[in-house]
C-alpha cells in the first residue's frame, strides 16, 4: 500500500489509535513501500516541568535513558538497534522528549521491546557512576552547542528575555553547570516515576508492519506497565497576547558579525492563529524571495543572511522570532534600525495575496517532502497525540495552511507586529565596538 | 514487568534500491531517471563536473561562487524575480559547488514539475551574473569566512585541510575560497568558467520521484535545449600531504571553554579498491556511536559530547580524520585516547562482535537512507559523480558481508598512518600547551587566533 492518495490534495496517511489499559496511547500508519518501520514514543514532559534549582535535568534525564535498563545493558540499547540496522536517537524540548528509532521492518519487536523496558524499569540499571558520567557529557554538550559556539546562548537568552519569571518555559534548557552539578540519583527515581509513565506518553508506530501483530507485541510488551499517579499540573500560563513594552536586552559576545533576533508573542501551536503565525513567519523570512531576504540581503545589502521561525510552543504562548545577521561593514544601529523599518512598514501595510501564496507553497512542499520518512511520519503523529489528542491532525495540517488568508495574516500582524510586542536580543562583537554607540542606538529605539 | 525475553528478528523482507534508468540524450546530456510514486513530489538534480578541483590556480572559489550565483539573473528575468518564480511553484533552488561537482536542485509538488524543469533549465541555460549580485555574493562569502574566526568547529577544520596538504593542492584551501582569492574574482571569472565548465558532456540530470522515465526525458530534452555541447576541462589533482612529519597545531583561544580537536592524515580516493574494507575498519574505529573512539572518549571518561572519525571520500584523496570537541583541562588525555586507539586497531583484529556490529549495521541501515526522493538523487549522483558500476547499490551489501577480520586488520594498517600525524587543536594554548607538549604527537607550532 503506497502513501499516494490519487491526486496529493486529498493526500492521507492511515491513522489508527488505540489505549492499553494503563492509560498508553497509540498511532498507528501503514504503509509498506519500503520494508522500514519507525517507533518513535513523546513523553509529555521537558524542560518547563522541572522543578527550580534543576534546570537541565529533563535533557540530562533523556541521556540517562539511554544507560540501560532492567534487561538492557548501558548503551546497549545503541548497540542493538544499530546492529539490527537501524538509527536511533532521543531529543529534549520545552514540552516534550522523544524517543526514536527507525528499523528495517523485521526488528519491530526489538524496538518495542527496548522501548517498554526502559519506560517500565529504568531505576535497577541506574547507578551514580552512569549519572557522573553522563552529567559530563552533557557539560561537554552544554560547552560545545552553547558556550563555545557563536550566539549558542540564543534561546536560553531568548527565554529569560521574553518569559516572565518562573514561568515554566522562562529557564534554560540546557541547564546551568551548577543545577546539573547538583543533579542527583534520587532525582532520576522522582522525575523517572512522576513523568515515565504509560498515561504520560505517546507511542507512533509507522511504516511496515501489521496491524494486529503491532497491536500484539505493543500489548504483551508495554500492557504490564503500571499507570502513574498522575502528573503535577503547570501553573497557569495563560498571558496576555503581547509584551506590554519594548523589551531589548544586548549582548557582548564572542561573534564576529552583529546579529539581532527580534522575539514577538505569538499564537500557541495548532490554534487557528498560529497558521496565519506561521504564514507570516515565512512570508517574512522563509527562502529567498521573502521580505527579509529581499529587502535586507538583496536590495539593501545590510544583512549577510536574515530568516524567522516559530519556536511551535503549545502552551502559554508561543514566538515568532526574526533572525537577521548584520554585514561586516553594516553598524549595530544600523542593523537594529533596518530590521525595525521592515517590522514597522509590514505592520504598517500588511503583505500582499502573492506573498501569502508564496510562503504556503514553500510550506505545503516541505510538509510533503518530510512525510516521505517513516520517522517524521511517526514523529508528526506523536506531537498531535500529545499535544492535542488527535493524531489525525497530521491529515490536516495541509488544509490548516491552505485555508490561511492574506486577510488572517494581516489581522494576526496587526495584533502581534505592533511596538509594544517587540523584544530584540541584539548580539555585538565584543571587541573592536564601542558599548556607548551601541546603547545611544538603545536610547534612540527604547 | 516487562518480559526478560528478548525478541528475535522476523523473516527479512527484500529491499531493492530503487531501479533507475541511465541514458545519454541527443544533446550529449546524461539522464538518469528513478520513477518512485509513493508521493507526489519530484526531485530533480543537476550534476555538472565543475567542481571546486576545477578552480583554477589563484581563483579559489570560483566554482562556488559561478553555481551560487547562477540563478541570480538570466536573460528573461532578475534573480529578485526568479526567486519568486520559483517559489510560487512551491521550490526555492538550491546550488554551489562541493570538491567534484557543481549541483543544481529542486524538490517540487508532481503537478509543478513541468513548468519548475522548464524555469529551471531556462535559467541555468543562459545566465548572466549580473555584476551587482556577484559583488553582493563575494560579500557575504568573506562575512561568513569572518564569521570562522569566532567558530571553532569550522575553523578547526579549516585549519586542518591547511595544515594536512601542501599548498600546491587545491584541498589546502576552502573548497568556497578564501578571503584573498573571493576578494579578486571578478565577474568575467565566473563567466569564463561557466563558459568552459557548464556543457553537456559534463552534465547529468538525475530526476528521482513521481514521474516516469518517458515523461522526464521529454521534458529535460526540452528544457535543457539550448545547453552547449563539450566537455569541461579539469585542473591536475594534486592531494600531496604538507609534511609527513608529526606535527600538532596549536591556534590559541584564550578562554575557550573546549578544545575543538582534529587529528588525522591524507586518505584514500574514492574509488580505492580497498574502499568496503575501509568503510567497516572506520565503523569500528569512530564512525558508529557504539564506536570504540565514542565509547571511549564520551562514555567511559566523559570527556566529550560526541568523537567520531571519518574518510572524507572524494575523487583524490580526502582527509582521513578524528573529529571531536572536549573540555579544555582534558584535552592531553583525550588525545592520548585517540591514538591509543588508532593503534590498537592497527596492532590486532578486531573481535567478531565488533565486526559484526559494523557489517550488520552498514547492511542493514541501508534501506533507510533512501526514503526520499532527495536521498535517492543524491545516491544516483554519486554513482555519476565517482563513475561506479550501475550494480553499485545492488551488491554494496554483500560487498560489507563480505569484509572480514582480517581485511579490516590489513585495511587499518594499510590506511592508518600514526607516524605521519597532523593534530589540530582549536582552544586555550595556556591550559592545553604544556600537557600535549607530553604526549608523542610531533612538533609544536602554536598561531594566533
Amino acid at each position: 500500500m503506497g502513501l499516494h492518495g490519487g491526486q496529493f490534495k486529498t493526500m492521507r496517511i492511515p491513522v489508527e489509535t488505540f489505549h492499553l489499559d494503563n492509560g498508553l496511547f497509540v498511532t498507528l500508519s501503514e504503509d509498506h513501500t519500503t520494508p522500514i518501520v519507525a517507533v518513535n514514543l513523546w513523553y509529555h514532559v521537558g524542560s518547563a516541568n522541572e522543578k527550580a534549582g534543576r534546570t537541565g535535568f529533563a535533557h540530562l534525564f533523556e541521556h540517562m535513558l539511554f544507560q540501560g535498563s532492567a534487561h538492557v545493558g548501558s548503551n546497549e540499547h545503541f548497540e542493538l538497534i544499530q546492529r539490527a540496522g537501524g538509527t536511533l536517537n532521543g531529543s529534549t524540548w520545552l514540552e516534550r522528549t522523544n524517543y526514536f528509532e527507525t528499523v528495517p521492518s523485521n526488528e519491530l519487536a526489538l524496538a518495542l521491546w527496548l522501548e517498554a523496558d526502559r519506560m517500565g524499569e529504568l531505576l535497577p540499571a541506574m547507578t551514580q557512576e552512569k549519572l557522573d558520567t553522563q552529567r559530563e557529557v552533557v557539560k561537554n554538550e552544554r560547552r560545545w552547542s552553547v558556550d563555545n559556539q557563536p550566539y549558542g546562548t540564543m534561546l536560553e537568552k531568548m527565554q529569560e528575555l521574553v518569559f516572565p519569571p518562573s514561568y515554566p518555559f522562562q529557564h534554560s534548557l540546557i541547564g546551568s553547570m551548577e543545577d546539573l552539578s547538583a543533579a542527583s540519583l534520587d532525582d532520576i527515581a522522582k522525575f523517572f516515576a512522576t513523568y515515565y509513565t504509560p498515561d504520560n506518553a505517546v507511542l507512533s508506530i509507522a511504516g511496515d508492519f501489521d496491524s494486529t501483530e503491532a497491536r500484539k507485541l505493543v500489548a504483551e510488551y508495554f500492557g504490564p506497565i503500571r499507570s502513574g499517579e498522575g502528573r503535577p499540573a503547570l501553573p497557569p500560563m495563560n498571558l496576555p497576547p503581547v509584551f506590554g513594552s519594548r523589551l531589548r536586552e544586548v549582548v557582548y559576545d564572542n561573534v564576529s558579525l552583529a546579529r539581532l533576533f527580534m522575539a514577538f508573542r505569538s499564537p500557541v501551536f495548532g490554534s487557528e492563529k498560529y497558521y496565519a503565525a506561521s504564514v507570516a513567519s515565512a512570508v517574512l523570512g522563509m527562502r529567498k524571495g521573502s521580505r527579509l531576504h529581499r529587502s535586507l540581503v538583496r536590495e539593501r545589502q545590510i544583512a549577510a543572511d536574515a530568516g524567522a521561525f516559530t519556536l511551535d510552543l503549545a502552551k502559554g504562548t508561543d514566538i515568532l522570532v526574526v533572525d537577521v545577521t548584520a554585514r561586516p561593514e553594516t553598524s549595530v544601529a544600523r542593523l537594529e534600525e533596518e530590521v525595525e523599518r521592515e517590522i514597522d512598514l509590514i505592520h504598517r501595510e500588511g503583505v500582499t495575496e502573492t506573498e501569502v501564496k508564496r510562503a504556503i507553497a514553500l510550506i505545503e512542499t516541505d510538509l510533503l517532502a518530510s512525510l516521505q520518512s517513516a520517522g517524521e511520519r511517526a514523529d508528526r503523529l506523536s506531537m498531535f497525540a500529545t499535544y492535542f489528542k488527535r493524531p489525525e491532525l497530521v491529515n490536516e495540517q495541509a488544509d490548516s495552511y491552505r485555508s490561511v488568508t492574506t486577510q488572517r495574516v494581516n489581522e494576526l500582524i496587526s495584533e502581534r507586529f505592533g511596538e509594544e510586542n517587540r523584544a530584540s536580543l541584539l548580539y555585538v562583537p565584543k571587541e573592536g565596538v564601542e558599548p556607548e554607540s551601541v546603547l545611544a542606538a538603545a536610547a534612540g529605539t527604547g | 514487568m516487562v518480559t526478560a525475553l528478548r525478541p528475535k528478528p522476523g523473516p527479512t523482507r527484500n529491499y531493492h534500491f530503487p531501479n533507475f534508468h541511465d541514458e545519454i540524450l541527443p544533446s550529449g546530456i546524461r539522464l538518469v531517471t528513478a520513477p518512485v510514486a509513493k508521493l507526489p513530489v519530484v526531485t530533480i538534480l543537476v550534476v555538472v563536473d565543475a567542481g571546486s578541483t576545477n578552480d583554477p590556480k589563484g581563483k579559489e572559489g570560483v566554482a562556488a561562487l559561478t553555481a551560487g550565483t547562477l540563478l541570480e539573473g538570466s536573460k528573461r528575468f532578475d534573480g529578485a524575480e526568479l526567486a519568486e518564480k520559483f517559489e510560487q511553484l512551491g521550490t526555492a533552488v538550491e546550488s554551489g559547488a562541493d570538491w567534484d561537482s557543481a549541483f543544481i536542485k529542486i524538490t517540487v509538488l508532481s503537478d509543478q514539475v513541468d513548468e519548475a524543469t522548464k524555469l529551471l533549465g531556462e535559467t541555468i541555460s543562459s545566465p548572466v551574473f549580473p555584476e551587482r549580485e556577484i559583488e553582493r555574493a563575494k560579500a557575504e562569502r568573506l562575512a561568513e569566512i569572518l564569521q570562522l574566526e569566532t567558530e571553532p568547529r569550522g575553523l578547526a577544520d579549516e585549519k586542518f585541510s591547511e595544515f594536512l596538504y601542501t599548498e600546491e593542492s587545491r584541498y589546502s584551501k576552502p573548497d568556497e575560497g578564501s578571503s584573498e582569492s573571493v576578494s579578486a574574482l571578478s565577474g568575467k571569472d565566473v563567466e569564463e568558467f561557466y563558459r568552459s565548465g557548464y556543457r553537456s558532456g559534463s552534465t547529468t540530470v538525475i530526476i528521482t520521484g513521481d514521474i516516469s522515465t518517458e515523461a522526464a526525458r521529454a521534458l529535460v530534452t526540452r528544457a535543457f535545449q539550448h545547453w552547449p555541447s563539450g566537455r569541461a576541462p579539469h585542473r591536475q589533482l594534486i592531494a600531496a600531504a604538507r609534511t609527513i612529519r608529526k606535527s600538532i597545531h596549536i591556534v590559541d583561544k584564550p578562554e575557550a571553554p573546549q578544545s575543538e580537536l582534529r587529528a588525522g592524515h591524507v586518505g584514500l580516493p574514492r574509488n580505492h579498491p580497498d574502499f568496503f574494507p575501509t568503510l567497516v575498519m572506520n565503523a569500528v574505529l569512530g564512525g558508529l556511536f557504539g564506536s570504540r573512539i565514542n565509547l571511549n572518549l564520551r562514555e567511559a571518561h566523559g570527556y566529550t559530547y560526541g568523537a567520531s572519525s571519518f574518510y572524507d571520500w572524494r575523487r583524490g584523496p580526502g582527509p582521513f580524520v578524528v573529529s571531536t570537541a572536549v573540555q579544555s583541562e582534558v584535552t592531553a588525555p583525550a588525545l592520548r585516547e585517540i591514538l591509543l586507539e588508532i593503534d590498537r586497531i592497527r596492532g590486532e583484529r578486531i573481535s567478531e562482535e565488533e565486526l559484526s556490529l559494523a557489517r550488520d549495521y552498514l547492511d542493514g541501515v541501508f534501506p533507510i537512507r533512501y526514503e526520499t526522493t532527495a536521498a535517492i538523487a543524491s545516491a544516483l549522483a554519486t554513482l555519476v559523480i565517482y563513475d561506479l558500476p550501475a550494480d553499485y547499490y545492488d551488491s554494496y551489501r554483500k560487498n560489507v558481508r563480505d569484509v572480514s577480520a582480517d581485511a579490516v586488520l590489513q585495511a587499518a594498517r594499510s590506511h592508518l598512518h600514526p607516524d605521519e600525524l597532523q593534530t589540530i587543536v582549536v582552544g586555550d594554548a595556556r591550559v592545553i600547551r604544556a600537557s600535549v607538549s607530553d604526549l608523542n604527537v610531533g612538533d609544536m607550532h602554536v598561531h594566533g587566533s
